[in-house]
């Protein structure tokens, strides 16, 4: 029987691949025609969606963007031949922006039933897990030591060596926490693996335990995503069903088990420890460093928390060796990076590119310019907190080094492209708002000066006193910088600063 | 919903999810999913079966956006604010959204049909703006888009 595919992915079906799946069933019962409609998630080229693919002599065929009254179109052309019609995009495979990628988490995205296992196995899954059962623990952090693997959710920190002071800290229970809450303006990796390709995630996870002797995991879900809350979930159960998660992971003998968590809608919870105080069940307010959560994490125990990305990599970093891995990118940024073309971008979606390329290739190759078709003026990379790159910065290559040296951060990926419309101090402000708006307010510097922070901007774009108020931005953003406890505070004056100094005329200069 | 049915759900969510580690955020959700809010009454309640205080109850439930103490409008509308819709117009729809409701952030509209809230990012940042209408999102929202949004919502209950 012929196999339509129409995602279930949450950017698809806020365009409308719901009614389109409709649609087609629709059309295809009217016309007594037999075809299996399946929901796989999102390839990430969100600009086609609703993006359908039909399977044809083992070849998948896009059709795309495709609205409900497309449908009964898409049927007179016989498409579920292959048929041609002014949407048809030819082979999904050959399409530039996706040849033009290296995908390593992604590599199944929109491929897969992300709730079948015998789907994921089908195109690699698990291979990583039992490579691991293989190994004892201290081969396990080795080999992540070996991939070059640093943490993908902005703090760049090394993966294996997180994970190997977990393992050498005794304890009688150890956790597995999994950082999904996406909190970043202009990221969207996270629910796009967790709707997509759940099970990869759980495979890193079972991975990370067996390496530094946890047997339990939690997985926290930021409330905003509740499809990739519900996918995962179901995802869980079907690998615990499956012998994948449970007190015999694999019929070694050895445990593992995953709880997926939901979080309530505080930005501070994607700050490691505020995540951890969420977890058990109090105000995200951020914890002091030391003691590292790798020494006392999640209910005062051993705790290894990484990004989605990070922990899904590790499923193909045991797959297919650390070696390989380690292969991509150059440096000391290695493996692949996803990153998220957000904004106003023309074709906005998801890019996983070894590191190195350049923003210009991204934004220009892959995200085609501004979808206003106005000059690209300004990019924000990294999220709200993550600096604001001016146009003629766009041959800066992606690699953690690079960036920080420019004063910038790659972060999670996000890339938001704005046009020259935008006003700068505007969006100064904005980041002060936000960080009024978003601190946990545990330490001085970022609950007060944030708001101090919005208060001087605004006198400055009134013009009142320039000169003055410009002198205490700068020296506000110095006290929040040093003096704040965590990220939230302390990254704030990225924003703001770069926009003053790269685009001062916003300021009345 | 009557407050004794209230009392009853709430006892049931407990009894379901009050054993788990770190329980409280579970429980929430759990409370405002069946109930639609967490009302102030069912705070002693939670506090007595988690071993918390009341305040610590009280605290969580006031940090986190997400939960809420009163009931909303028949439908919640949550527009996103953040910098990659911002960057596709949002601030333009903001206005016109106050605007034909009638209210600020954090308002209902006085016949109850509507509340408004900002959100910090739906994940659809490649599609914004971002908009979304109870449990459904919906991307590329223009001020146009919310007009005929709005009118498919007067004539739903």
């Amino acid at each position: 029987m012929t196999r339509v595919f129409v995602p279930g992915d949450a950017t698809a079906c806020a365009l409308g691949a719901d009614a389109v799946a409709a649609a087609i069933a629709e059309q295809a019962q009217a016309r007594g025609l037999e075809l299996e409609l399946l929901r796989n998630g999102s390839r990430g080229l969100f600009w086609l969606e609703p993006l359908v693919e039909v399977e044809v002599g083992g070849e998948r065929l896009g059709y795309g963007p495709i609205a409900p009254g497309d449908v009964a179109g898409l049927f007179d052309r016989d498409f579920a031949s292959g048929g041609d019609h002014p949407r048809a995009l030819g082979p999904i495979a050959e399409l530039p922006y996706l040849r033009g990628q290296t995908r390593v988490n992604f590599a199944r995205a929109g491929v897969i039933d992300p709730l079948s296992l015998a789907d994921y196995q089908a195109h690699g899954g698990f291979a990583g897990l039992r490579k691991a059962l293989a190994m004892n623990a201290q081969e396990a952090v080795a080999a992540v030591k070996a991939s070059g693997l640093r943490g993908r959710g902005g703090a760049a920190f090394p993966a294996g060596i997180k994970w190997q002071t977990v393992l050498d800290t005794p304890a009688d229970q150890k956790y597995i926490v999994c950082n999904a809450d996406e909190g970043d303006s202009g990221t969207f990796a996270d629910r796009l693996l967790m709707e997509a390709d759940p099970c990869q995630l759980i495979e890193g996870m079972a991975i990370a335990g067996l390496a530094v002797g946890a047997t339990r995991g939690y997985v926290y879900v930021r409330s905003e995503y509740p499809r990739a809350f519900a996918v995962l979930r179901a995802a869980i159960a079907l690998a615990r069903e499956a012998g994948f998660l449970g007190p015999d992971v694999c019929g070694s003998g050895r445990a593992f088990d995953l709880e997926a968590r939901l979080g309530a809608g505080a930005y501070i919870c994607g700050e490691e420890t505020s995540l951890l105080e969420s977890l058990e069940g109090r105000r995200g307010l951020v914890r002091a460093k030391p003691p590292l959560p790798a020494i006392q994490g999640l209910f005062g125990k051993p705790t290894v928390i990484n990004n989605v990305l990070t922990l899904a990599s590790v499923a193909a970093i045991f797959a297919r060796g650390p070696d390989w891995y380690a292969s991509l990118g150059g440096g000391r940024s290695l493996g692949t990076l996803p990153m998220q073309l957000a904004g106003n971008v023309k074709r906005g979606g998801l890019v996983e590119l070894p590191f190195g390329t350049s923003l210009r290739e991204l934004i220009e190759d892959f995200g085609g310019g501004t979808a206003s078709g106005w000059p690209v003026r300004a990019v924000q990379v990294g999220g709200p907190l993550g600096a604001y790159l001016s146009a003629d910065e766009l041959d800066l290559p992606l690699d953690y080094e690079a960036f920080a040296a420019r004063g910038a951060m790659l972060g999670h990926g996000g890339v938001v492209v704005f046009d020259d419309s935008v006003d700068m101090a505007h969006q100064a402000r904005f980041a002060m708002e936000f960080c009024a708006a978003e601190s946990c307010g545990k330490c001085t510097p970022c609950r007060i000066g944030a708001v101090r922070g919005v208060e001087v901007i605004d006198r400055i774009r009134a013009g009142t006193d320039r000169e003055q108020n410009l002198i205490l931005l700068r020296e506000l953003c110095e006290t929040m910088e040093l003096g704040s406890l965590c990220a939230m505070g302390g990254l704030t004056p990225m924003p703001v600063r770069s926009a003053l100094d790269k685009f001062p005329q916003d300021f009345g200069a | 919903m009557g407050s004794e049915e209230m009392d009853s759900r709430v006892a049931a969510v407990l009894d379901r999810l009050g054993d788990l580690p770190g329980a409280l955020l579970p429980v929430l959700h759990e409370i405002q999913h069946e109930i639609g809010h967490v009302p102030a009454t069912a705070v002693p309640a939670i506090a007595r079966a988690l071993h918390l205080s009341r305040a610590e109850v009280h605290g969580v439930l006031s940090f986190y956006t997400h939960f809420r103490t009163e009931p909303t409008g028949d439908h919640l509308i949550q527009l996103c604010r953040a910098e990659a819709c911002q960057a596709a117009g949002c601030r333009d729809l903001e206005d016109h959204v106050k605007r034909r409701l009638g209210i600020d952030y954090g308002a209902t509209t006085g016949d109850g049909r509507f509340t408004l809230e900002p959100v910090y990012c739906l994940g659809n940042c490649a599609c914004g703006p971002s908009v979304q209408v109870d449990e459904t999102l919906h991307a590329r929202m223009t001020p146009q888009a919310f007009d005929v949004l709005l009118a498919a919502l007067e004539v739903k209950p």
